[in-house]
Parts: structure tokens; C-alpha cells; sequence
């Protein structure tokens, strides 16, 4: 029996909603004991935090790992040490990889990647049609016994309403939980900046912020046809949170996820055409996202994630319209996040009930807590300690986030997996 | 002296001064075209590459002019048929261009902020000759000299700008350019035509033609795109030159002595009817075309000054 002592912490619990000290016993690899008064069994291993914060290991969905098709890019070994410098304990991938995440053959080749390299978890989604292209619904049965979390065409929306209304029904059947991009095609088509002045100022194609709703609005309607379990990956207007909140209201099974950069960023940080804070969706107005971080605070908006895309020098050295999409996050989702903290928007067991407990919900994982009988996976992090980000010292393979240079608060000081040290001095 | 810039990318960076500054030396330029005074002495020994990804006549033309006018060595590349269709990327590109030493380097391309992306690859003066929907900063500029010599100033003025403002990057940089000077800017055009955030460019924005032009000193028309006219943004040629094209009836709104203007190639009878783009008395359309050849002689001059002046230090420690 291996005893770990976590003595001295400052808990942070994202369930009780509660910041403060105590200490947490890890026995074979499960939390077996959390409270302010006590005391270190014998022949524990005991970590002295130093009142720093211990939290619930971050569970990031919509990862993309570019195995299988672009290795080059960010392969599962990358990611996982990403990850784990980044205080993300598990994955939840994305299958627009080349091919798609489709099959069940497809999904277990990804299983069995994670398996060999990753140090974290890794549960893989799959897509929710072949090939993504919105035609006819994968093998959701087949590949949810293959082990498929979720299922999702990622950032391509299924326009076909008749086929993604037959793919809702056909998941709600399994209690299979389908992820969707809103975003009203035929008006975001070319689209490669928010709409506004920011966008005619640099003559660059926007879309309208009104886009997201539009379909929102469809997407709720054929819930209430349907009864699918469905999450929207990413809210992050203004004006799609109203409709959002009427339909969580009318019992709807619904939940919304926002990218961590949609949080700390604006349209304007694109500023001379830098390609590397070119974003699907893209990048809002300050009101948007504002409005969006005090809809995370307020629990409307479910969830926090890292919207991770890896994308090389190549994809991205093009003029602004040309550029790929997408940033990784992994490694800065935490310190981006806590911003939100530090500007005092947000505090810090609501910051995780974002980024741990609600995504353990939605995905029926028992994680995401400060509790008895739960995995140990657990991040230990000093919320102030300053740093200034060097994109080149990424574990990520692509190198591609918009805080190169810029100056963050918040350090991972050690990551555990299942009660085992991943991340960190040991 | 006062124009600290190393790359004409846009009016956006330009302080007023040297805005004045351009505009004065292009101004002498201009007599001195006119004398037939040459000055093949002020790009002597430089060269200087045109390099155009997108189609343009008359805008290379005056570009290769002024060029050899002041003794560049001048030369052609015609991108849509080269490289690029090769699969080379615009940074390669660059590279390949800069490892030949140009000294000036005009750039012509269909994406917005191209031109700044290739500004940072080169070592020489880069000169947006347009990029995309975002500037064209030697338009802008010719402009603002043929209204500076037509009215015998460059504030204070009452310009509407008419037609196409969504996708043009003339009207972008002349909306920053008479911005900048202190005039009064008046956008016309149908909703379609406009670009999003319109009420936040200091503007005032005018669906209704005749009000648009009422006492106006400067009528500036635009381009009808029709080849970025992808999303039926007008119902017909017919309709809007009824309803925006600039006649003798419309033009009556505007001050007596207003100029009009046009940054060619006109579409007669869509944007402007072929009566007042040819009438002597109002059109300044081929002065425009002069001063075209005279501003970018001033912006090459100014931009190989400070191109000298930056590279000195290097030649000696060398």
C-alpha cells in the first residue's frame, strides 16, 4: 500500500466551492482522505505544499492531437507532456485528425498511442459522420463500446438539418453525448475576423457575431425534437448567452464550453495581421468577452478549455486570409485562466469547477474532485508566481500560442496521475 | 526632414507632417514634370522590382515611371503567373527577391496585410502598391495632392467619397488620409456597399445620395468592384447607377465649384456618367493620373533617403 501525504495545502474544491487549507491522503493511487485537521498516517510519503493550492487535475476537451496524419505537428507523446507541464491530467481529443476519427478501427489505433506515450489520460471522441462531412452518421454504438467519450464533426457544422436531426435521435437512443460548433455556415463562409471596425479597418472578410447564435438557436430547436445530450464547444458571444440560459431552463440537456483565449483575448490582439491569434471562431469584441467570463463565473457556460490546435510554422506564416486557424493551450491554459482570477472575475474554485469538475460531469468521469474514493489526479500550483511565456521552451511540438512574450502568473508545481507523479520535482 | 518611415505600407502609420512632407516634395516633382526637368540622379544606382499578384495597368505603369524618371533601374514581375502557382509561399518568395538586393520593392497583392507580412522578410523599402481590401497608400496620397492643388488646401473641406466603400482600399486609406488632415468625410453608398463598424470611422454615412452631396467641395467616386461581386450586394448595374451614379442632376447638390474625382478605371454609366468624368470645368480625373507619377517619385525619393541613411553605418563597420 503506497501512502502519499499532501500536508499543508490550500484546498481548492470545486464542488463545495471552497478555498482553504488542508491536507489530502492518497492511498494506491485514490484520494482516501481530505480535511483541515488531518494528520499524516505512518509511513506516508508526505509533500509539504507550502500553502500552495491543490486542485482537481484539469480535464481538457477538445484537444487535438495531430495523430494520426500530421505527427510533425504534435504527436501523443508532445501532447502528454504538455499536459502534464500543464496541470491537464486528462485529455479528451478531437477526431478531425487526417483520416477522422471514424471507425472503430481509427479510434483504437488512437487508444493505443495514448496508451504507449501519453503520461496522462486520454479518452478520444469520434466523429459524429464520416469523414466529417455531414452525410450520414458514423457507427456512434460501435465506436461508444470502442470507447468514443463523445462525439463530434469538431469545427465543421453538420448543415444538413435532416441528417444532424436523425444523428441526435439516433445518440440520444445510446445516451451518446454529441458535440457541436455553432457557427451559421452560408454567413460565416471565408470569414477570417469578427465583423466590426477593427475588420474593415484591416479589409479583412469578418462575420457577423450574430452567426454563433443563429445557430445556437437551431441547434436548441432540434434538441427539443430530439432529447440529445449535446454541448456546444464554444460560446463566445453576447448575444448566444440569452438563448443558451432559456434553454437550460426549459430542462433541455445542454452545456456550453468556451476556449480559454476567447476569455483572455480580443479582436483587436490580432493587431498587424498576426496569424498566430487567427482563432475558429475568432476572436470577439472586449463586451463579448466580458460578457462571456462573467457567464463562466455565473455557471451559465459549463466549461473551460484549451481548444488546443497545434498548427506548424508553415500553416501559419501566410497572409492573415491564407493563415490555418487554431492555438495550443495546453501548457497555457492554466496561467491564461487564472488572468481571470488575478482581474478578480473569477475565483478560484469556480476557475475549476470549469476546468475539472463540469467537464468530469459532462462526461460521467468520477474526477474533477476533492473527495474520497476518486482517482488522484491532482495538480499542485502557485497561483502568482510570475513568469514571462517563450513559446520555443513549449513541450508542444508546434509552437503556436499567441502568449509568446507575454507576461503570466501561475506555475504548475507538480502534476500527479492516478496518485503517480507525472509533472514536477520528485 | 521630416519623414521617419523605412516602408510606405499605409496612410494608418503616416503622421501629418509627413503626409505634408510627400505632398510637398511630389508637389515639386509635379512642375518639374511638367518643365521636363530630369532627376535621374535621385535613384541612381538603386533598383527597384514591381512585383504585382494581382492584375494593374495603369498603377505599375506609373509605378515604372516614376522609378525611371529618378534613375532607378526598374524591373517587371508579373507574379500571377510565376512562383506562386508553383506552390512557393509568399515568405519564400520574399527570401529569393531579397537575396537579389533590391533596393525598392513594390508590392501589389490580392490578401490584406500580405504587404506588411513581406515588409518583415526583406531588407529594403517595401511600397504597398494595395494589399487586399486594407490600403492603398500612393492612391490615397495622389489624391490628396490633385484636391490640395485644386482647392488650395487640405483641411477643412467638405469630401464625400462615393460607391463601393466596402470593398475598397482606396476609400480606407483616404478616409485615414483626409481623416488625418481634418476634413469632414462623407460616406456614400448603399448598406450593402458599407463595411461593418461604419459609425465608428468618424464619418458621416449617407444612404441617399442628394443628401450625401449636398455642399460638398470634393465628389470622390469609387470603383463599382464588379469582380468582387460575389454576393449580389446590388440588384442591378441599372438600379444602382440610377440611384449612385454620379450624372449632371446629382451633382447639382454638391458646391459649383466641386472637383470630381475617380481612381480609374472608370465603369462609365454604372459609377459615373461619361459627361462629367470628361468635363473639363469639374473633372480632375487625368490630373489625378498626374499626380499619381509625381507622389510615388516623392515616396521613393523619401523612402531611399532614409533606406541610405540606415545603411551607412553597416557599409563602414563592414
Amino acid at each position: 500500500m503506497t501512502k502519499t501525504f499532501f500536508a499543508n495545502a490550500r484546498l481548492i474544491d470545486p464542488v463545495a466551492l471552497t478555498d482553504g487549507p488542508g491536507a489530502l491522503l492518497v492511498v494506491d493511487g485514490r484520494i482516501a482522505a481530505v480535511g483541515e485537521d488531518l494528520s499524516a498516517p505512518k509511513y506516508a510519503d508526505i509533500i509539504d505544499c507550502g500553502g500552495q493550492c491543490l486542485a482537481p487535475g484539469i480535464i481538457d476537451i477538445g484537444v487535438k492531437v495531430s495523430e494520426p496524419g500530421e505527427r510533425h505537428k504534435e504527436s501523443f507523446r508532445s501532447a502528454g507532456q504538455a499536459a502534464a507541464a500543464g496541470g491537464v491530467t486528462t485529455i479528451v481529443t478531437r477526431p478531425d485528425t487526417t483520416p477522422a476519427i471514424d471507425t472503430p478501427e481509427t479510434l483504437e489505433f488512437v487508444e493505443r498511442r495514448a496508451q504507449e506515450d501519453a503520461p496522462v489520460h486520454v479518452l478520444p471522441m469520434a466523429a459524429l459522420t464520416k469523414e466529417r462531412m455531414g452525410r450520414e452518421m458514423t457507427e456512434i454504438g460501435f465506436l461508444q463500446d470502442a470507447g468514443a467519450v463523445a462525439f463530434t464533426d469538431c469545427d465543421r457544422v453538420v448543415t444538413n438539418t435532416k441528417v444532424f436531426s436523425r444523428a441526435l435521435t439516433y445518440a440520444r437512443s445510446l445516451d451518446a453525448l454529441v458535440i457541436g460548433h455553432v457557427q451559421e455556415p452560408v454567413l460565416s463562409e471565408g470569414a477570417a475576423v469578427t465583423s466590426g471596425k477593427f475588420a474593415s479597418l484591416r479589409g479583412l472578410p469578418g462575420v457577423s457575431p450574430m452567426a454563433e447564435r443563429m445557430a445556437l438557436d437551431r441547434d436548441i430547436s432540434l434538441l427539443e425534437m430530439t432529447g440529445a445530450r449535446y454541448h456546444v464547444d464554444q460560446i463566445t458571444t453576447a448575444r448566444a448567452l440569452p438563448a443558451l440560459e432559456r434553454a437550460k431552463r426549459n430542462g433541455l440537456q445542454i452545456t456550453a464550453g468556451v476556449g480559454v483565449h476567447h476569455l483572455t483575448l480580443n479582436e483587436l490582439d490580432v493587431a498587424d495581421y498576426r496569424t498566430f491569434f487567427k482563432l475558429k471562431p475568432p476572436l470577439r469584441s472586449e463586451d463579448d468577452r466580458v460578457a462571456v467570463v462573467q457567464a463562466v463565473a455565473d455557471g451559465l457556460i459549463d466549461i473551460i478549455s484549451s481548444m488546443h490546435t497545434p498548427q506548424d510554422e508553415e500553416s501559419k506564416r501566410l497572409p492573415f486570409e491564407e493563415a490555418a486557424s487554431g492555438a495550443v493551450g495546453l501548457e497555457t491554459l492554466l496561467p491564461a485562466a487564472l488572468r481571470l482570477y488575478h482581474a478578480d472575475m473569477i475565483d478560484l474554485p469556480r476557475l475549476f469547477r470549469a476546468l475539472s469538475r463540469n467537464p468530469a460531469r459532462l462526461l460521467g468521469l468520477k474526477a474533477g474532485r476533492l473527495r474520497e474514493d476518486t482517482p488522484a489526479d491532482l495538480i499542485l500550483f502557485d497561483p502568482d508566481a510570475p513568469f514571462q511565456l517563450d513559446r520555443t521552451k513549449l513541450q508542444s511540438k508546434s509552437k503556436n500560442t499567441p502568449f509568446d512574450g507575454a507576461k503570466m502568473q501561475g506555475k504548475v508545481i507538480g502534476t500527479w496521475v492516478d496518485g503517480t507523479r507525472i509533472w514536477g520535482r520528485i | 526632414m521630416t519623414f521617419r518611415q523605412q516602408h510606405l505600407l499605409g496612410i494608418e502609420p503616416l503622421h501629418p507632417t509627413e503626409i505634408t512632407t510627400l505632398l510637398d516634395l511630389a508637389d515639386s516633382y509635379a512642375e518639374h514634370n511638367r518643365k521636363g526637368i530630369a532627376h535621374k540622379d535621385v535613384l541612381a544606382g538603386l533598383t527597384q522590382i514591381n512585383m504585382f499578384f494581382e492584375n494593374s495597368t495603369r498603377t505599375q505603369a506609373s509605378f515604372e515611371l516614376a522609378g525611371k524618371r529618378l534613375g532607378a533601374d526598374v524591373m517587371n514581375m508579373g507574379m500571377q503567373a510565376s512562383s506562386i502557382k508553383k506552390g512557393e509561399t509568399l515568405i519564400d518568395t520574399a527570401l529569393t527577391l531579397n537575396a537579389m538586393r533590391p533596393d525598392l520593392l513594390v508590392v501589389r497583392h490580392p490578401h490584406s496585410g500580405a504587404v506588411d507580412l513581406l515588409a518583415q522578410k526583406v531588407n529594403c523599402a517595401v511600397l504597398n502598391a494595395g494589399d487586399g481590401k486594407h490600403e492603398h497608400p500612393t492612391q490615397a496620397l495622389l489624391d490628396a495632392l490633385t484636391i490640395r492643388r485644386a482647392k488650395g488646401r487640405l483641411h477643412r473641406l467638405s469630401i464625400a467619397i462615393c460607391g463601393d466603400i466596402a470593398h475598397s482600399r482606396v476609400a480606407r486609406s483616404n478616409i485615414m488620409l483626409l481623416g488625418k488632415m481634418e476634413n469632414r468625410i462623407r460616406l456614400i453608398g448603399p448598406p450593402t456597399l458599407m463595411p461593418s463598424g461604419i459609425g465608428e470611422f468618424g464619418a458621416e454615412v449617407f444612404e441617399n445620395m442628394e443628401e450625401g452631396l449636398k455642399d460638398v467641395d470634393v465628389v470622390m467616386m469609387l470603383r463599382l468592384q464588379k469582380e468582387r461581386m460575389d454576393g449580389g450586394f446590388i440588384p442591378s448595374e441599372r438600379e444602382y447607377f440610377h440611384r449612385y451614379g454620379l450624372d449632371a442632376e446629382k451633382l447639382q447638390h454638391a458646391k459649383p465649384d466641386a472637383i470630381v474625382m475617380h481612381p480609374g478605371p472608370m465603369n462609365r454609366g454604372v459609377e459615373i456618367d461619361g459627361t462629367i468624368a470628361d468635363d473639363i470645368n469639374r473633372s480632375v480625373i487625368q490630373e489625378q493620373v498626374e499626380m499619381g507619377v509625381a507622389v510615388r517619385m516623392a515616396a521613393m525619393d523619401l523612402l531611399a533617403q532614409n533606406l541610405r541613411a540606415n545603411r551607412k553605418p553597416q557599409e563602414v563597420t563592414a
